[in-house]
C-alpha cells in the first residue's frame, strides 16, 4: 500500500488555508490575525472590545459555523461519492447523479410540508425523512440499472436521471402547493445555506460522523468488492452484508448533507475522480483523502458563491454544477474510450 | 479423498443448472473439466467456491463441509482463478495479490508480516514481483492473469479451481500459464480442477478428465479413457479423431 501521510498533509494545509479564507472573506473582511485572536479569546472566555468585538459576533455566529458546515458537507458528499463509486464499480456514481440527493431532497421537503413543530423534533424529522427517501431512491435506481450482476454506465446514469427527475418533480409539486414558508425551501434546495448559526452544523454532525466512520471502516471491504461480487465472495467476503452497510452509511451521509445544506451536485464526482487519478484506487487512501478534498472543494465553491456577485450571494450548488457538469462530460468521454 | 462433490442439484432461483454431479478427487491431482458452452462448467466452479445461490447435496474439502462453512472458511480451502482477466485498474499489483489474504485477516484488512511474506512468495513464483509497484491497469492480459494466479496462490488453499483461465491468452501464454500453474500446484501440493475448452490443453495437462453435457456428468476417468472419439462426439455433437501425438506420449484431438 502506498503511503497516506504526504498527500494527506498537503490536503490538510490547503484545507487550513481555505478555512481561514472562508472565515475572512465577506462584506466585512476579517484578517487571519484577528481570526486567531477572536477564537483564542472565545476559548479563554475573555471579553473583547471595539473592532474585535464586531469581528467576534460575525465570526462566531455567522462565518465559523457556515465554514464548518460547508467543510463537513463537502467531506460528506465526496466521501459518499467515493463509496458509491466503489460500490457500483462505476466512476460516474455520485450522490447527485444516482438520485440519492434528489431523493433526500424530496424526503426533506415532505418533512417540511408536514409542518412538524419547530425545534428538536423537526430537526430530527427532516434528516430522517431525507434518509428514508434517499435509500428508496438508491434502491430503485440500482434495481433498474442492474442487468444480471453488472451495472452498465449508461443504465446507471439513465436510471439515475429518470428517478431523480421524478423525485424533483414531486418536490416541486409539494413546494408549489405549499405557500410562503416553503419559498425558503427552494433556495435551500439549490444548495444555498439559509440556516445560520450552529444548529444545522450540530444537527448534521452525528449522522455524518457515524456514516463516514462506517465507510472508513469498510474501506478494505470496498477494495475487495472492486473485483466484482463473485470474486469478492470467493475471497471470503460476505458480499451482501458488506454492500448493505456501505449503501446505508453512504446514503445516511448524503441525506444528512442534503437535509441541512440542500442539493449540491458534483462534489462526490469531481473530488474522488481527481484524487483517484493521482493516488490510485485503494479505498483506504482514497476515502480519507476524498473527505479532506471534498471539504476544500466545497469551501472554495462557497467562497466564490459569496464574492462573485457580492453583496448578493449565489447558491453554492450553482458553482459546483458550473464546474462539475463539464467535468462530468469529460469523464464520460474517457469512460467511453475505455469501453469501446 | 481431498475433494468430494455430491450435488443433487445446483443453480439459481427458478433455474436449475446442475443435476447429479458426483465425483472425488485425490490430493495433488489435476482434473480437466470439459464440455460444450453452457454445459455447466462455470456453474460447477461457482458451486464449489460457494457463490451459487441454490445448492443441494454435499461438498467436502479435506473432510470439511463447504455448504455449512462460512464464506471466509470456504475461501481458506478453495481459491479460484476466474475466466475474466479484469483486475480493478487503479490498484497496485502488490495490493491486488495481497487481497488473496482476505480470508485470513480481519475485516479492516490489517496484514501481518506473515501475510506479506506469503504474498511476496506468491509474486516471486508467478514472476510478477518485477511489477509489484505498478498499476494493474498498465499490464497486458497475460501479466494480469499471472497476478490473478498470484492472488489465488496467496490464498494458500488446498484446492485451486480455474475457469477457462487461458481463454483470453494467445497460444504461447496459454501453454506458459498452464505449465507454470501446474508446476506450482505440484510444488505446493494443490489439488486442481480446471475448466478448459481446448481439448488438447485438457489432454496435455489433465491427470483426469470430467466430461459434462447439459448440466450432467457424462464421464469421469483417466484422461486417455475419457478423451475418446465416441464420448467427445456424444458431448459436442461433432465427429472427432484422436491421434497419438508424434513426439511424446500425449494425444491430439481434431474435428473430422
Amino acid at each position: 500500500m502506498k503511503k497516506l501521510t504526504r498527500p494527506m498533509l498537503y490536503l490538510l494545509l490547503a484545507l487550513a488555508a481555505c478555512i481561514l479564507l472562508s472565515i475572512g472573506v465577506g462584506s466585512i473582511f476579517i484578517p487571519p490575525g484577528q481570526i486567531f485572536r477572536v477564537i483564542g479569546a472565545a476559548i479563554a472566555n475573555q471579553p473583547l472590545e471595539g473592532n474585535a468585538e464586531k469581528y467576534r459576533v460575525i465570526l462566531l455566529t455567522l462565518r465559523l459555523p457556515r465554514t464548518l458546515l460547508m467543510a463537513l458537507t463537502g467531506a460528506a458528499l465526496a466521501g459518499s461519492g467515493a463509496a458509491y463509486q466503489g460500490l457500483f464499480r462505476n466512476p460516474l456514481a455520485d450522490p447527485y447523479l444516482i438520485g440519492a440527493a434528489s431523493g433526500a431532497g424530496l424526503g426533506a421537503v415532505i418533512a417540511l410540508t408536514l409542518k412538524w413543530p419547530a425545534g428538536s423534533l423537526g430537526f430530527m424529522a427532516v434528516p430522517l425523512f431525507a434518509f428514508l427517501t434517499a435509500l428508496a431512491t438508491v434502491f430503485l435506481v440500482y434495481q433498474m440499472a442492474k442487468t444480471g450482476s453488472a451495472i452498465p454506465v449508461t443504465n446507471l446514469i439513465l436510471a439515475g436521471v429518470a428517478v431523480s427527475s421524478f423525485a424533483t418533480a414531486l418536490t416541486s409539486f409539494l413546494m408549489i402547493n405549499a405557500s410562503g414558508e416553503l419559498r425558503r425551501a427552494l433556495v435551500w434546495l439549490l444548495g444555498g445555506s439559509t440556516l445560520a448559526g450552529w444548529k444545522p452544523l450540530l444537527a448534521q454532525l452525528p449522522y455524518t460522523l457515524i456514516g463516514l466512520g462506517i465507510l472508513l471502516a469498510m474501506a478494505y471491504r470496498l477494495n475487495v468488492l472492486q473485483f466484482g461480487d463473485e470474486q469478492a465472495g470467493q475471497l471470503g467476503v460476505n458480499v451482501a452484508r458488506s454492500r448493505a452497510w456501505i449503501v446505508l452509511a453512504a446514503t445516511m451521509v448524503t441525506a444528512a448533507a442534503v437535509a441541512f445544506t440542500g442539493i449540491i451536485g458534483f462534489v462526490g464526482l469531481v473530488v474522488p475522480h481527481i484524487l483517484r487519478s493521482r493516488t490510485g484506487g485503494d479505498m483506504r487512501r482514497l476515502l480519507p483523502l476524498s473527505l479532506v478534498g471534498g471539504a476544500i472543494f466545497l469551501l472554495a465553491a462557497d467562497i466564490l458563491a459569496r464574492v462573485l456577485m457580492a453583496p448578493q450571494e449565489l447558491p453554492v450548488g450553482i458553482i459546483t454544477a458550473l464546474c462539475g457538469a463539464p467535468f462530468f462530460l469529460l469523464v464520460l468521454r474517457q469512460t467511453k474510450k475505455e469501453m469501446w | 479423498m481431498l475433494l468430494r462433490v455430491n450435488l443433487q442439484s445446483a443453480g439459481y432461483p427458478g433455474r436449475n443448472v446442475l443435476s447429479d454431479i458426483r465425483f472425488e478427487l485425490p490430493e495433488g491431482r489435476v482434473l480437466a473439466l470439459i464440455g460444450p458452452n453452457g454445459c455447466g462448467k462455470t456453474t460447477l466452479i461457482r458451486a464449489i467456491s460457494g457463490v451459487l445461490p441454490v445448492m443441494q447435496g454435499e461438498l467436502h474439502v479435506n473432510g470439511t463441509d463447504l455448504l455449512s462453512a462460512s464464506q471466509a472458511e470456504r475461501a481458506r480451502l478453495v481459491a479460484v482463478v476466474p475466466q475474466s482477466t479484469h483486475i480493478p485498474p487503479a490498484f497496485l499489483v502488490e495490493d491486488a495479490v495481497l487481497m488473496g489474504r482476505t480470508p485470513f485477516i480481519d475485516w479492516m484488512g490489517r496484514t501481518s508480516n506473515q501475510d506479506l511474506e506469503i504474498a511476496r512468495s506468491a509474486m516471486d513464483k508467478t514472476d510478477v514481483a518485477q511489477f509489484a509497484g505498478r498499476y494493474c491497469g498498465d499490464l497486458s492480459a497475460g501479466e494480469r492473469q499471472r497476478v490473478t494466479l498470484a492472488r489465488a496462490l496467496a490464498q494458500d488453499t488446498p484446492v485451486l479451481l480455474m475457469d477457462e483461465p487461458t481463454s483470453h491468452l494467445d497460444l504461447r501464454y496459454q501453454i506458459e500459464f498452464l505449465e507454470l500453474t501446474l508446476k506450482l500446484a505440484a510444488e505446493m501440493g494443490k489439488t486442481v480442477m480446471a475448466a478448459l475448452h481446448d481439448l488438447n490443453l485438457a489432454a496435455r495437462f489433465g491427470d483426469e478428465v470430467l466430461a459434462m453435457k447439459s448440466g450432467q456428468m457424462v464421464m469421469h476417468g483417466e484422461t486417455r479413457e475419457v478423451l475418446n472419439p465416441r464420448t467427445l462426439e456424444s458431448i459436442y455433437g461433432l465427429p472427432v479423431s484422436v491421434f497419438d501425438a508424434p513426439d511424446d506420449n500425449g494425444i491430439v484431438i481434431l474435428p473430422k
